[in-house]
């Protein structure tokens, strides 16, 4: 298990500096385990700041940050021991590949874990298989593949660790359409056969309208807003004046209605779109 | 029509490769237009972009830029200030510590005099709403701001055409809407033409034209309305069509008989009521 609290939490970056600045603050959230929680806000809303003290990487200026109850800041062991707890896949991870094959690529995190090489080789072929990289690829080198096999790579690299909260800080950036579903079933199925929590940092309102079960809202370093995709597309309006959008579906409801048609219930995903005006249809015939 | 670039059978295959990474693109850009190109990742829009200022040559075939043949080297210096490029990230185009240094930097290197180059810069920033900033450090700024100065950059030289590869990847969805909006006014209000590649399909729904490239080749080209209604073919070939469009299809399939060439919010949702009646 691996309930996430944060309590309290600020960061300030270059403290003491004429360049001083309050990246996130006052920030309180409870995640608990196997929850699939989608984090938006624009540039520089303070998203990436926060994931970076769920691992421990940022330490906080003040507050605390609490996996499965123990404080991931008390002292170096703690901090060395969530690093295998909670997975941490940047933005553009295939920059970061840098072994001479996939296979040691991936076998990076859990050589650092101290396993041995049977439980190495376990681990490797399992996270591979996840994010579908085949074996024929092992042998290769990272840098022979393609973008959206790099990508790939570098997620298997962290899910390796078997880590009990996966983030993934946009995971679809850059890459085509067919990449960008691949990723995100990859990382469903991850979820789906372990019950790990899931922590996606994404700009697709689609993306996450559709995957979480929590949409948290950052702006200016602070949560704006924490619920259901149903919840938080609700407010539209909100959104769009922190620089945020709304899910397609969502505006096209909303326009819908200001036309005069009836969309009933909340619509935030295709699915639910099209169910509605089925059903409109059908009422009307 | 005139056109301002003309691609001619167009084969590239990398150095050491032994597959062609363009396989005989033909294309006709007309002066003053918007035209996006689409494509899976690997599908050659990218090889085909860098052959529109010679960064690459081909390997057969031609490209010509107002006529001038791009492997005329004596005509690189006007090719290269005739067609500009603005790449993925602004973090690696942007060279100067003060935002209008670095838009002064491509009319310093063309021996621009400065009185003019003055002129060219503010006219510059104002084009990409970016003149207030014009004394700040480009670091500080977002990603949408810093990849408007690269646009400006580009625009102090004075091109004829802009290339932007895929300049929406790495930005949020506001630091996007402010790139496609300034892109989309200087080919409206300035006459520029632009080449957009880019994976975001919204962002094409302004395009005059959109030509879709698959395997080295292009496999669909004309306007947004008639390539996105073509659902299927957008599938098979790894692409998505834009959120309206998609949820029209799924409709049709299930007894609407919705025209699939409306795109974006305002036209698809009239359609539909309609529809409803």
């Amino acid at each position: 298990m691996s309930d996430i609290k944060v309590s309290a939490l600020r960061h300030v970056y270059s403290a003491g500096t004429p360049f001083e600045k309050v990246a996130i603050d006052d920030i309180n959230i409870e995640i608990p385990h196997g929850q699939f929680v989608g984090l938006i806000g624009h540039t520089g809303s303070g998203k990436s700041t926060f994931i970076q003290h769920l691992n421990g990487l940022l330490k906080p200026s003040s507050g605390t940050v609490t996996v499965d109850g123990e404080d991931i800041n008390a002292d170096k062991l703690a901090t060395k021991n969530v690093r295998s707890k909670v997975g941490l896949v940047f933005q553009y991870p295939e920059y970061q590949l840098f072994e001479e094959t996939v296979y040691a690529d991936i076998a990076f995190g859990p050589k650092n874990m101290g396993l041995d090489d049977a439980q190495i080789d376990e681990r490797v072929r399992e996270a591979a298989h996840f994010v579908g990289v085949p074996d024929e690829q092992f042998d290769k080198s990272p840098l022979e593949l393609s973008g959206g096999q790099k990508r790939r790579v570098a997620i298997a690299g962290v899910i390796a660790m078997r880590p009990g909260v996966l983030i993934l800080d946009e995971p679809t950036a850059g890459l085509d359409p067919a990449g960008c579903k691949q990723i995100l079933r990859n990382i469903c199925d991850y979820r789906e056969k372990t019950g790990s929590t899931v922590i996606i940092v994404s700009h697709s309102m689609d993306d996450v309208a559709c995957l979480a079960d929590r949409l948290v809202v950052f702006n200016h370093g602070a949560i704006r807003f924490d619920g259901t995709p149903e919840e938080v597309f609700s407010q539209p309006e909100e959104l769009r004046s922190i620089g945020l959008a709304v899910p397609a579906a969502t505006e096209l409801a909303m326009e819908l209605r200001r036309l005069g048609v009836p969309v009933s219930g909340s619509i935030y995903t295709n699915k639910q779109l099209e169910d509605a005006l089925l059903k409109l249809k059908r009422g009307a015939e | 029509m005139s056109s301002v670039i003309k691609i001619e059978n167009l084969h590239y295959t990398y150095p050491g490769d032994e597959f062609e990474s363009l396989k005989g693109v033909s294309l006709e850009i007309e002066r003053g237009s918007f035209v996006a190109i689409l494509g899976h990742n690997g599908s050659g829009k990218s090889t085909l972009a860098k052959h529109l200022n010679a960064i690459l040559l081909p390997s057969e075939g031609s490209v010509k830029i107002n006529g001038i043949d791009t492997c005329d080297e004596d005509s690189l210096l006007t090719i290269r200030s005739t067609v500009g490029m603005v790449f993925q990230n602004p973090d690696n185009q942007i060279v100067a510590n003060v935002v209008e240094d670095d838009v002064a930097f491509a009319p310093e290197n063309l021996g621009v005099p400065s009185a003019e180059i003055r002129e060219r810069v503010d006219n510059a920033l104002k084009a990409v709403d970016m003149y207030e900033f014009r004394l700040h450090a480009p670091h500080l700024l977002s990603g949408g701001q810093k990849q408007r100065v690269a646009i400006a950059g580009i625009i102090a030289m004075q091109p004829e055409v802009i290339v932007l590869d895929e300049p929406t990847a790495m930005l949020d969805p506001k630091g996007r809407r402010e790139v496609i909006d300034t892109v989309t006014k200087l080919c409206r209000e300035k006459g520029i033409t632009i080449v957009l590649i880019t994976h975001h399909m919204s962002e094409c729904i302004n395009a005059d034209r959109v030509a879709v490239m698959s395997n080295g080749e292009i496999v669909a080209d004309g306007t947004p309305q008639a390539v996105f209604s073509q659902v299927e073919l957008m599938h098979s070939e790894g692409l998505a069509v834009p959120a309206t469009t998609e949820i029209m299809w799924q409709l049709n399939k299930n007894g609407f008989a919705l025209p699939l060439s409306a795109l974006g919010i305002a036209d698809c949702a009239k359609e539909i009521a309609k529809e409803i009646g």
